[in-house]
């Protein structure tokens, strides 16, 4: 089965430096922030691919990079074989275009307060010249709204019900991608649950395939088929989801699951992990993860680990067996 | 423990006057803290699991109000003193920490100034006992090389280590409670550990009593003692985390432990609670909860729900889950 989507090396550098004349007056060098490096993996057709990181480790960036809001700096992401950022047919640009939408976290933020429900969901349609007579009914239906809403304005929703029409909007051009940025991060947990329940939903009704970007793992377990954890813009670890949990073979996964609140551990006595994520600008040499790492040698703070297959794993760590 | 709880709640209702009618968004809520435990106050948003924390600690913003009812620090009633008076206990009895470290942080002042004007101001030591007291405090949460850090602004510290300066800002002039309004929600998984690690050991070391308010139901099961469930504002189960947890007597409890995605389930479909928490301004008649309770019967749509002390003082319900009623999947 080929890949629905084939993300290869990709990296992304963010200049953050000064203004010109501050680094003249100052003598700063530029300062150059590397959001995402050197990521490959494949999302099959009708799966959930969950990327899970803590802030900081570019799971956003390379979100935003797959539905083509910030272009790669090296590297390629080819969705139905097409790249994006190089293919001149824009033809085929277009009809990959309509296959790929995303879901925001925040749901105040991502609608128009001052377009009615029934023009935020029909506007991928429209933009594009398509007939969206009684579209926004029918989806607003899909999703758990009445079409009755559709005259609405945003205000109107609590936050659940504006992800649903986030969802809704996000239906609109029929993709067959969806990639979610933390679609529930902004919700409470009862209607989180509604949320991720007709996400699962639609997937089996619509045959769609998720890029699901999350920091909760709760939710990331009950979601994904695959799981990439990312570290400092990096890949450290990719594994079917089973295969994650019950065995993390890379240091950080370990810390990840430990450090996790758990609604089962009354009282539990955590030795909690030491140190914090390093500064993106000036990450250390390399493992990034070594000086935060329980098992790190000194061929950790020198050389920097490849990607290994270990079974089913894929895990970038010098000690990981 | 003693006798005396640190903190003693008794039917606090606190009501905001609007032009559409007065909100009450805490009601009739009660409950104790004893020194050297943390209670867990959890509910989603609008709950008014906030709400009670600024009540007690006397920061409630205009026109919110609070209308009857008792708070008792250490057996002393602190409602209705005056606001110079309430302002002494502040800090001195009482520490906050609030979510956002970077907005509860003088970003003008280092950290030490903010720290030795807090000692200063609650304890009688000089100058130089409060710097020594202040870098102590700093050890104390974990700062690395706190004689130097002392010297640096907010902004030079990273989101875990700006909010230990607020703990050791909250805990500097030494008080009985601590009330903290979602420490770790703005923190990463692996700080949030550290966080909560720092906060259980403080109130083990100190004997402070804490009021741990969050929507991580995770971090209630890990870091508190017992735990308050709030809905609607008002008081829907409080008991011990443990029993509250695993056999919860309130449907609302029921339901939301059962939609929380847990490791142990794997990728059955999540038990949903239909519906979303009543606007206050539009709360239904009877229980609040049983527009969205599946064991609702009459007596549920048209009385108000009953206080927890009907159900031994766990469940806020007419009709409380026992043991063997499990919620159906």
């Amino acid at each position: 089965m080929s890949a629905l989507i084939s993300v290869r090396d990709l990296t992304r550098v963010f200049d953050v430096s000064k203004p010109w004349l501050n680094r003249v007056i100052e003598r700063l060098p530029r300062a150059l922030l590397t959001a995402v490096s050197e990521v490959s993996f494949d999302v099959p057709e009708n799966s959930v691919y969950a990327l899970v990181g803590e802030s900081g480790s570019g799971k956003s960036t390379i979100g935003k990079i797959i539905v083509g809001l910030v272009p790669p700096s090296a590297g390629s992401v080819e969705i139905e074989g097409v790249d994006l950022a190089t293919e001149t047919d824009a033809k085929k640009v277009e009809a990959v275009r309509d296959d790929i939408q995303m879901i925001f976290q925040d749901p105040f933020a991502s609608l128009n307060p001052r377009w009615r429900v029934r023009n935020i969901i029909e506007e991928p349609v429209a933009a594009k010249g398509g007939k969206t007579n009684g579209l926004a009914e029918k989806l607003l239906e899909q999703v758990g709204l009445s079409a009755a809403d559709a005259g609405k304005y945003p205000h109107e929703f609590s936050g659940g019900q504006r992800q649903r029409i986030c969802i809704a909007r996000a239906l609109a051009s029929e993709p067959r991608i969806i990639v979610c940025d933390e679609p529930t991060s902004a919700l409470d947990v009862s209607v989180q649950s509604q949320v991720l329940n007709l996400m699962s939903d639609l997937r089996e009704d619509l045959g769609l395939t998720y890029l699901f970007i999350s920091h909760d793992l709760t939710v990331v377990q009950h979601m994904a088929d695959v799981i990439g954890v990312l570290y400092l813009g990096r890949l450290v670890e990719e594994a079917p989801r089973d295969r994650l949990f019950n065995e993390p073979k890379h240091p950080y996964t370990q810390m990840l699951f430990d450090a996790a609140p758990k609604m089962d551990a009354f009282g539990r006595e955590v030795d909690p992990p030491k140190g914090e994520i390093p500064d993106a600008i000036n990450p250390p040499p390399g493992c990034a993860f070594h000086p935060r790492c329980p098992l790190a040698t000194e061929r950790c703070k020198t050389e920097h680990p490849e990607m290994r297959h270990i079974g089913e794993t894929r895990v970038a760590c010098h000690h990981a067996e | 423990m003693t006798d005396t709880p640190v903190l003693s709640v008794h039917d606090l209702v606190v009501e905001i006057p609007t032009r559409h009618g007065v909100l009450r968004p805490v009601d009739n809520v009660s409950y104790d803290i004893h020194a050297g435990e943390i209670l867990g106050v959890v509910g989603e948003s609008g709950a008014g699991k906030s709400m009670t924390g600024n009540a007690v600690i006397g920061l409630l913003d205009r026109p919110a109000r609070i209308v009857s009812g008792e708070i008792l620090l250490s057996g002393q009633p602190i409602q209705g003193l005056k606001r110079d008076v309430i302002r002494k206990l502040r800090g001195k009895k009482m520490g906050m920490i609030f979510q956002d470290p970077l907005t509860s942080l003088n970003p003008l002042l280092t950290v030490g100034d903010q720290l030795t004007e807090t000692i200063l101001e609650h304890l009688k030591v000089g100058q130089t006992e409060a710097r020594k007291r202040a870098i102590a405090a700093l050890e104390e949460v974990g700062i690395p090389a706190a004689a130097q850090r002392i010297n640096s602004y907010p902004h030079e510290f990273s989101g875990g280590m700006r909010q230990r300066v607020v703990i050791a800002l909250a805990l500097c002039a030494e008080p009985d409670l601590v009330i903290a309004d979602e420490p770790t929600t703005a923190l990463d998984v692996s700080v949030q550990a550290q966080i909560v690690a720092l906060l259980k050991r403080l109130c083990r070391e100190r004997g402070v009593a804490v009021m741990l308010v969050t929507h991580d139901m995770g971090v209630i099961a890990e870091a508190a003692d017992r735990v308050a469930v709030m809905y609607a504002g008002r008081l829907a189960e409080l008991g011990p985390v443990r029993e509250v947890l695993t056999q919860a007597r309130h449907p609302y409890t029921a339901g939301l432990m059962a939609s929380t995605p847990l490791a142990s389930q794997g990728r059955k479909r999540l038990r949903q609670i239909p519906g979303s928490m009543p606007r206050l301004g539009a709360l239904p008649t009877g229980c609040a909860f049983h527009p969205r309770c599946e064991f609702a019967q009459d007596k549920c749509r048209q009385e108000p729900g009953p206080t927890i002390d009907r159900c031994d003082g766990r469940a806020a319900c007419w009709f409380p889950l026992t043991a063997k009623q499990e919620v159906s999947a």
